[in-house]
């Protein structure tokens, strides 16, 4: 039988390949911000298994708002992402701490 | 028994999927991957009953996040390779502190499940209600209990809209838009000419 444990070990799993994600690719940013999304959705099934197996919705509420906030960061990285590129050409990570102003 | 089957076979896909999405080559493939995990993330969201956010998944990030990711990726001209230069370099040092942080995250799920650690009860308040779908239950929820927060989601909906379309927006310095004021002022006596050229002749403007 499935419990709680078997979903905490998939999303913390997904958690760690968001991470090593993060490591692998960076210079790209645009995998970065995918990256993030993987973690997000690792807590996201953490919240969720846990609110299923307590018999508490208020996780599955909380996961909600965590996904409300995921999108609004995922418009906002890319909108930076696209004046970034247009201003300089390229998406590396490394020039981006010569910005000023 | 098909519960653990099911479980299985979608926890291999996501986990599967997101490791594509980190290790591949071309970040449109990436974008594909991630579309891929988040659906069997969905299914085992389904399995454990939790339709809605399952279908909030399924809509909101694959409908509108990997379609902007998507998007993104395509509207840039950018050499990919270029940027994989570091791949090789960082991935021992990415390997060693993803297994650091797996052991650490086992080790308080094992604390957590031999009776070490001790998490909140829920108190009822926030239990489903009896007999109703769970979307039911939690709209009830939502629009009860958590009202303000719904609407502070949806002020900071609100505010990273604004914010995108404030660092995205580009004044040209010629634009050809529709100038309204010059159009309605103009008169027929400025726009047209009357002539009456001589046979063959030809009108001069």
């Amino acid at each position: 039988m499935i419990g709680i444990e078997h979903y905490l070990v998939v999303s913390s799993i997904l958690f760690v390949l968001g991470v090593l994600g993060i490591f692998l690719n960076r210079k790209n940013v645009i995998v970065i911000l995918m990256a993030i999304e993987l973690i997000l959705l690792a807590v996201n099934l953490n919240l969720v298994a846990f609110s299923a197996f307590l018999g508490d919705l208020t996780g599955q509420v909380f996961a909600m708002f965590v996904l409300t906030v995921a999108a609004g960061e995922a418009a906002i990285g890319l909108a930076i992402l696209v004046i970034y590129f247009r201003g300089r050409g390229t998406i590396a990570v490394d020039d981006i701490h010569r910005m000023k102003g | 028994m098909i519960q653990t089957i099911t479980f299985y076979l979608f926890s291999a896909l996501v986990i599967a999927s997101a490791c594509f999405v980190i290790m591949a080559r071309n970040p449109v493939h990436s974008v594909l991957w991630l579309i891929l995990a988040f659906f069997n993330a969905a299914a085992l969201m389904v399995l454990v009953g939790a339709e809605f956010i399952a279908m909030l998944l399924v809509i909101v990030y694959v409908g509108a996040v990997a379609v902007l990711f998507l998007f993104v990726v395509m509207m840039l001209d950018i050499d990919f390779s270029e940027l994989r230069a570091g791949f090789i370099k960082n991935a021992p040092l990415g390997a060693l502190i993803a297994l650091v942080l797996f052991v650490e995250l086992f080790v308080g799920l094992v604390a957590w499940n031999a009776g070490g650690v001790t998490l909140g009860t829920p108190d009822g308040t926030s239990a489903a209600v009896e007999g109703a779908s769970n979307i039911q239950s939690i709209g009830a929820l939502l629009y009860g209990k958590y009202l303000f927060l719904f609407e502070a989601a949806g002020v900071i909906l609100l505010v990273a809209m604004v914010g995108a379309i404030v660092l995205t927006l580009r004044h040209r310095p010629n634009p050809r838009s529709q100038n309204i004021a010059k159009q309605v002022s103009r008169r027929p006596e400025d726009a047209t000419i009357n002539t009456r050229p001589e046979v063959g002749a030809g009108v001069k403007l």
